[in-house]
């Protein structure tokens, strides 16, 4: 494979070196109109970049306020008050706006365009030794969509009194009794936006893998990030109609007189949950698989080993893909549902900690012999590793029906989807991000300076969330700004820890602006021998058309 | 019946179930029954036969099965780092598949899923066993109080409205206490019933191991024995709107003939009256849903 790849970048370096020939398009062309993939990952990591940094602002002002009882910076006259309603606004209704703007912009314009616009543009293409998507335009499209549909969200705190529904826009909630005003109107079309522009990168991204991959790369031969792609993709198409009928039929409520979740005339407000979380549990897993493609890369790359159990680790990310969609109701154990019912969704739920535990052993067992080189990229995919397990297993402790009761929207929860999401997915990110900057960019980050960010964060993360299994335990439910004195401690370490994280993350901003503009110039192959899929055949950064001659594997 | 498998649990996990018990436990030496200790590790100290069983199934079996298989991982991942760093071992191994050990990692979950499984199922059926019960409490979620009636005691109604700040009595504590607790016997075998009128809200006491979503347009069933005297403290646990801190949830319970009194006492509200109570109530939490800073904050604040 190698030997052939190699040719291949040889020829590829021909028209790297004369960019001429590469005919790049004029400023406001490339980046406005864009077409190649390349820029639209770009694009989409600096969109996922610029949201993070709002959505991490958020996180630092829930934490500033939960760093002591009472109210210290929603309060009428404190700080946000001030900016975002003069000081007048009702403090439990901006603390609730935050929330939901937090959790919204996280999922999705954080973790979603980051690992699947971001890295999955860029390297889907180069990874299968494809010239671009199969669909350029509609490419171009599906990150354009996200901009306004992010606009919507945000706009949406300043118009009335903001949406403040939670991130599961529950009704009647989120109906005009709950939320009367303009704003969760439009957080429905940001969502729709949003779901549009996941199905349509999704189509492209299916349609890429599987008619555009170089000859003799058979299905099971793609790397494991294109495997986690695909099986992502599958999943955005299923899943984001569900969402988009549920507040749609949301929204007619809303404004049309329809009466789907109005129980006085008919309607059923637990319906609108079992078709959110129909969405909602496959979402969490389109957030997750990415992350897992990632670390397949970087743990093979870094052990210089090919992945252990490639087939069981393809077909594990096809399982978890196929089960995640028949255990949603395990977010509704305390609506009612019937017992019957929560025996069958405890032991679905259980059923994917099997898959998910064959992820985990077959990297520590990828790592196991290797020759591992604790570059920055591994520290992450390492952290991963371990944190996710954290993740993994309270997750476990969630699913039984009998057991939620007690920890069902409170404070365990929170640490739980967290330690997969915060410590697990963003750890993707950051990996996939060490990983692949050099690539992308052709200037590489500083060492000192990428650990300094790892063990920083690393350190943070853990401080914020790890307290908040035993403030849930204790009882302390989500999403209130203010708390009973008992719970003041570790709301308190949780805070400060949130502080470091948030140093980190500075300090993270600073280093990547510097690494792009001035980093060290690196080459093709930059990790060596454990890198082995085609990107590391082309230049870095690879020229603008890439795979002019198909690459062909053995 | 799941308690006699208890010993079967620290027989299995051993020490370590013994160890992570203790560390547990060890915060509600100084512990009020039925609310958060201040600093607390663990679950709240159990006030009924539910959450007893709860505890016991996540003391005993699912806490120490979880640690023990993080402090796996972790351990494995250490000697990674150790043995398989570029240092110690320059040459990589071409190992990739090894059939037998997929298999291995692959049932053993199972396995261990399998045991966690059987007690989850029987603590849910218990949970939701629904035995004769005695008498009946209905709780009804308004943005943002919890109101309370006794439908087979007619005309006993009352509205549980948070006691602010300024207001706290000593020993009261925070956005816990309310102004007017419903009343529970011990060792009675009670439905509880929960209802709303707007959104929705759930009626959640930690240390009693009940929560249960109070849903517009339906009425949610289930059941509750209490063991010890005492009061028992919740909060909302729907995010329901601007006051969802503000509406605690507080029981006091008491023993049979404490019940029988007070019931005496109460009671004779007309529907009339009974409407007019929860006017009153939604008026007042309206207003402040989420409360204004509390007068003496208040004043602190414009002196400096």
């Amino acid at each position: 494979m190698s030997a052939n790849a190699k040719a291949v970048a040889h020829n590829d370096d021909k028209h790297a070196d004369g960019h001429a020939h590469d005919h790049t398009p004029g400023f406001f062309t490339r980046w406005f109109c864009s077409t190649n993939h390349k820029d639209i990952g770009t694009l989409y990591l600096i969109f996922a970049c610029f949201a993070g940094i709002l959505g991490g602002a958020m996180s630092m002002l829930m934490r500033a306020e939960l760093q002591k009882p009472g109210l210290q910076v929603i309060g009428n006259g404190e700080f946000l008050n001030n900016l975002m309603h003069g000081g007048q606004a009702n403090p439990g209704q901006l603390w609730n706006v935050l929330v939901t703007a937090h959790g919204l912009t996280m999922v999705f314009f954080v973790v979603m365009p980051a690992l699947i616009g971001g890295f999955g543009n860029w390297f889907i293409p180069l990874m299968i030794g494809a010239p671009d998507m199969a669909f350029p335009r509609m490419n171009n499209l599906s990150f354009w969509l996200l901009v306004p549909a992010f606009l919507l969200l945000l706009a949406s705190a300043f118009v009335g009194q903001g949406a403040g529904t939670g991130w599961t826009i529950y009704p009647p909630l989120s109906s005009t009794l709950g939320q009367p005003g303009p704003s969760v109107d439009m957080v429905i079309f940001a969502l729709h936006l949003a779901g549009a522009s996941s199905i349509l990168g999704s189509a492209n991204f299916i349609t890429t893998i599987f008619n555009m991959r170089a000859p003799g790369m058979t299905l099971h031969k793609m790397p494991l990030f294109i495997w986690s792609m695909l099986v992502t993709a599958f999943l955005l198409v299923l899943a984001v109609p569900v969402l988009a009928g549920a507040i749609t039929m949301l929204l007619t409520d809303r404004n049309f007189g329809t009466t789907f979740f109005k129980p006085a005339q008919g309607g059923d407000v637990i319906l609108f949950q079992h078709l959110f979380w129909f969405f909602g549990h496959p979402e969490v897993y389109i957030m997750i698989l990415p992350a897992f493609g990632i670390i397949s890369e970087v743990v093979s790359t870094f052990s210089k080993k090919p992945i252990f159990g490639y087939l069981g680790m393809a077909y594990a990310m096809v399982s978890i893909g196929f089960v995640g969609f028949v255990v949603w109701a395990h977010h509704m154990y305390t609506t009612g549902l019937g017992v019957d019912v929560r025996v069958y969704f405890t032991i679905a739920t259980l059923v994917i900690a099997v898959p998910t535990g064959v992820k985990v052993f077959s990297w520590l067992a990828t790592m196991w012999g290797g020759s591992i080189s604790f570059k920055t990229p591994m520290l992450w995919a390492t952290g991963f590793i371990f944190l996710f397990t954290i993740g993994g297993v309270s997750g476990v402790m969630l699913a039984n029906a009998g057991e939620d009761i007690v920890l069902h929207d409170t404070y365990f929860v929170i640490a739980h989807f967290h330690y997969v999401l915060s410590l697990g997915a963003v750890f993707a990110i950051f990996a996939g991000w060490y990983y692949w900057i050099g690539k992308m960019s052709g200037r590489q980050y500083p060492e000192w300076a990428g650990k300094l960010h790892f063990w920083t964060t690393f350190i943070g993360v853990n401080i914020t969330f790890f307290p908040m299994h035993f403030l849930g335990l204790q009882g302390m439910p989500r999403r209130i700004p203010d708390y009973p004195t008992a719970f003041a401690h570790w709301n308190e370490v949780a805070s400060y820890g949130a502080y470091i994280v948030g140093a980190s993350t500075v300090f993270f901003v600073f280093m990547a602006i510097y690494t792009i503009f001035a980093g060290e110039k690196v080459g093709g192959n930059y990790w060596g021998e454990g890198a082995t899929t085609l990107e590391w055949t082309v230049s870095s950064p690879p020229p603008f058309h890439q795979f002019t001659t198909q690459p062909i594997m053995k | 019946m799941r308690m006699k498998k208890v010993p079967h649990f620290r027989r299995i996990f051993g020490g370590l179930a013994a160890f992570l018990t203790a560390a547990l436990m060890s915060t509600p030496a100084f512990a009020v029954l039925g609310q958060p200790v201040p600093g607390g590790l663990g679950l709240q100290a159990p006030g009924s036969p539910m959450k007893v069983r709860q505890d016991a199934f996540f003391n005993e079996l699912l806490l120490p099965v979880a640690v023990g298989i993080c402090i796996f991982v972790f351990v494995l991942l250490l000697i990674i780092v150790v043995r398989f760093n570029a240092k110690a071992n320059p040459v990589p191994s071409k190992t990739t598949h090894n059939t037998m050990l997929e298999v291995v990692w692959t049932l053993v979950p199972v396995l261990i899923l399998t045991v966690i499984a059987v007690p989850s199922i029987k603590l849910l059926f218990y949970l939701n066993n629904n035995p004769d019960t005695q008498m009946t409490l209905k709780a009804t979620g308004h943005q943002w109080f919890w109101s309370y009636s006794y439908p087979q005691n007619e005309g006993v109604h009352m509205v549980s409205l948070l006691v602010h700040d300024q207001d706290l009595k000593a020993g009261q504590p925070r956005l816990l206490t309310t102004t007017n607790p419903p009343v529970l016997p011990i060792n009675t075998n009670i439905e509880i019933e929960t209802a709303s009128t707007d959104v929705i809200h759930s009626w959640s006491v930690p240390a009693l191991g009940i929560k249960l979503d109070a849903v517009p347009g339906r009425i949610n069933k289930t059941w509750l024995r209490i063991d010890k005297v005492g009061t028992y403290y919740g909060q909302c646990s729907q995010l329901c709107g601007q006051g969802h801190a503000y509406m605690p949830i507080e029981i006091k319970a008491v023993t049979k003939a404490d019940f029988v009194n007070w019931l005496h006492q109460h009671g004779g509200k007309t529907v009339a009256e009974i409407e007019a109570d929860i006017a009153a109530a939604k008026a007042k939490t309206a207003t402040h849903g989420a409360p204004p800073p509390a007068k003496e904050e208040h004043e602190k604040k414009h002196k400096k």
